[in-house]
């Protein structure tokens, strides 16, 4: 019987216990309507204000400043839509991102240019970083926004976050980060870091699936959503996912504290698996810096092997990972993300992303390691490609 | 995105993976930009296949067809061969998903290429035979 280790938290993680305790009677007894008056109404509502506070508190914001949504996805569209049509108005219609956003950001990018809208996307370094000076010199009298993620959800790059919002606020533009991948691994204080829009996502932080938020500093004007409901103080009508807002509150409570001692001990394990690989299987490359990284991840490319085929004998081994490469990806080209920090394309249909979690084990590490040369081995065996 | 168990199969315990010595004809087809190479081995006596091998680098369906369409026309006749076609190595996989059908394209290209290369060999213009072989990728797998 082969083993179970899940190595792509990245992707998504499993619903925690205290999570799924703190949500269960919100299925069950509390099952009301926030938007009800009598008892099991009010119970709901005071769950979902305080569910509001602990996400404001993880990240430095007021509660009157955090909007629930259905996804990471969802919030990274409505910032970006949003701000750029009430800039329209005032007659500033550029944005800046950069080349390795989520599909988000960067599908949403491409809507707004269909529109007229005018879009910089700012390419990044072979290492995977974009710079504050970089943002500085694209910022013209026209630019309303500015979106920089901030880690890479496949390389796990970890951007200069709170050097852009510096000179985004000199520069009187607004600035939204998706910070999906960096909710508990990295400190986040929008206020400090002067972010005034940021998107993250419950199920990336041991929280269910279909929850997410978008902060907007108070003093931004975005249009509403969705109309049709006071929920989420008009901006987004429609009943509230109750349950899930509950367990996405609960999990950032958990993901913001002890965040230094929880990723020195995935950065360790990170390290041990980066440094197994690279010395056991030859022609082989991290992808990314290896310092400014988040903690958990692991994106390596081998020569002459095809991603889906390594995920496939991975698979065949217990292990769940995944890869940038065309074939699992859904879509016709390798990575984005690896083209953009200079992959070719044969590179970039042989890589893996491992990602870690709190509960991955030094003995899951071993297994890894243990698979993972025989599984290049036999593929590049088949492959006509590999010089061996 | 599903296979189906045979493709599973062939994928896990791919037959007749490697290379042949002293072959009668080879055939390549794909790119690396793609993510798809296929190339295939023959070794022909009395105008049978009389034994195939292939190596193939690629996704999951790749290595999948690659290894199907060698069962198929081991035994063969060189005519017998060249009707094998994507459809059939499709059929016999118990179906591919919609985006991994160039991969069975590949495959019956990988194996006409190898047969065109026979021809060659023995001073035989393999167009009138084989037909057109584009030998590239066909747009489905990249830009």
């Amino acid at each position: 019987m082969n083993r179970f280790v899940y190595a792509d938290n990245a992707a998504t993680t499993a619903v925690s216990e205290p999570v799924f305790q703190a949500m269960l009677p919100y299925l069950k007894e509390h099952y009301g309507n926030p938007s009800s008056i009598y008892s099991i109404g009010r119970e709901a509502r005071k769950a979902i204000e305080i569910a509001r506070q602990k996400v404001a508190s993880a990240i430095g914001a007021q509660p009157t400043e955090i909007y629930f949504t259905g996804s990471g996805t969802e919030s990274d569209n409505w910032a970006l839509k949003g701000v750029m049509e009430s800039a329209r108005a005032k007659g500033k219609t550029h944005l800046i991102t950069t080349a390795f956003e989520h599909h988000a950001v960067l599908h949403s990018a491409q809507k707004l240019e269909k529109q007229g809208f005018t879009v910089t996307y700012l390419p990044v370094s072979p290492e995977g970083y974009v710079s504050p000076e970089q943002v500085r010199a694209a910022i013209t009298e026209q630019t309303a926004l500015v979106s920089v993620m901030y880690a890479n959800n496949e390389i796990g790059t970890v951007q200069p976050i709170p050097e852009i919002g510096a000179v985004c606020r000199e520069a009187g533009v607004l600035f939204h980060t998706d910070a999906v991948q960096a909710v508990g691994n990295l400190e986040i204080d929008t206020a400090a870091q002067k972010i005034d829009l940021l998107s993250l996502s419950g199920h990336k932080i041991h929280a269910p699936k279909g929850v997410g938020v978008l902060y907007c500093r108070n003093g931004v004007r975005i249009p509403n959503l969705i109309d049709g409901g006071a929920q989420e103080r008009n901006r987004r009508g429609g009943t509230e996912n109750l349950a899930s807002i509950v367990g996405l509150g609960a999990a950032i409570e958990l993901a913001a504290q002890d965040i230094p001692a929880r990723t020195e001990k995935i950065r360790r394990l990170r390290e041990r698996l980066i440094d197994g690989i690279l010395t056991a299987v030859p022609k082989t490359r991290l992808n990314g810096g290896r310092e400014q990284r988040l903690a958990g991840n692991v994106n390596i490319s081998f020569e002459a092997v095809e991603g889906e085929a390594l995920l496939l004998r991975l698979d065949m081994m217990g292990i769940c990972a995944s890869s940038g490469s065309a074939c699992t990806s859904g879509s016709l080209d390798p990575s984005h993300v690896l083209l953009a920090i200079g992959l070719p394309h044969e590179i970039a249909h042989g890589s893996l992303r491992l990602s870690l979690s709190e509960s991955t084990t030094d003995a899951e590490i071993d297994y890894i390691l243990e698979c993972i040369p025989q599984v290049i081995h036999t593929l590049r065996a088949m492959s006509p490609v590999w010089q061996g | 995105m599903l296979y189906s168990e045979k493709v599973m199969d062939h994928f896990a315990n791919p037959r007749n993976v490697g290379e042949l010595e002293n072959p009668d004809g080879v055939g390549e087809v794909g790119n690396a930009k793609c993510g798809d190479i296929m190339k295939m081995f023959l070794k022909i006596e009395d105008g049978k296949i009389a034994d195939v091998r292939f190596k193939t680098f690629g996704c999951g369906a790749a290595i999948a067809t690659s290894s199907m369409a060698t069962e198929l026309i081991k035994g063969q006749t060189i005519e017998e061969a060249l009707k094998l076609t994507n459809k059939a190595v499709v059929e016999a996989l118990d179906g591919l998903p919609p985006a991994k059908l160039h991969c069975s394209v590949l495959a019956e290209q990988a194996i006409k290429t190898a047969l065109a290369d026979y021809y060659r060999r023995n001073g035989v213009d393999p167009t009138p035979l084989v037909g057109e072989i584009s030998g590239e990728c066909d747009g489905h797998c990249c830009h």
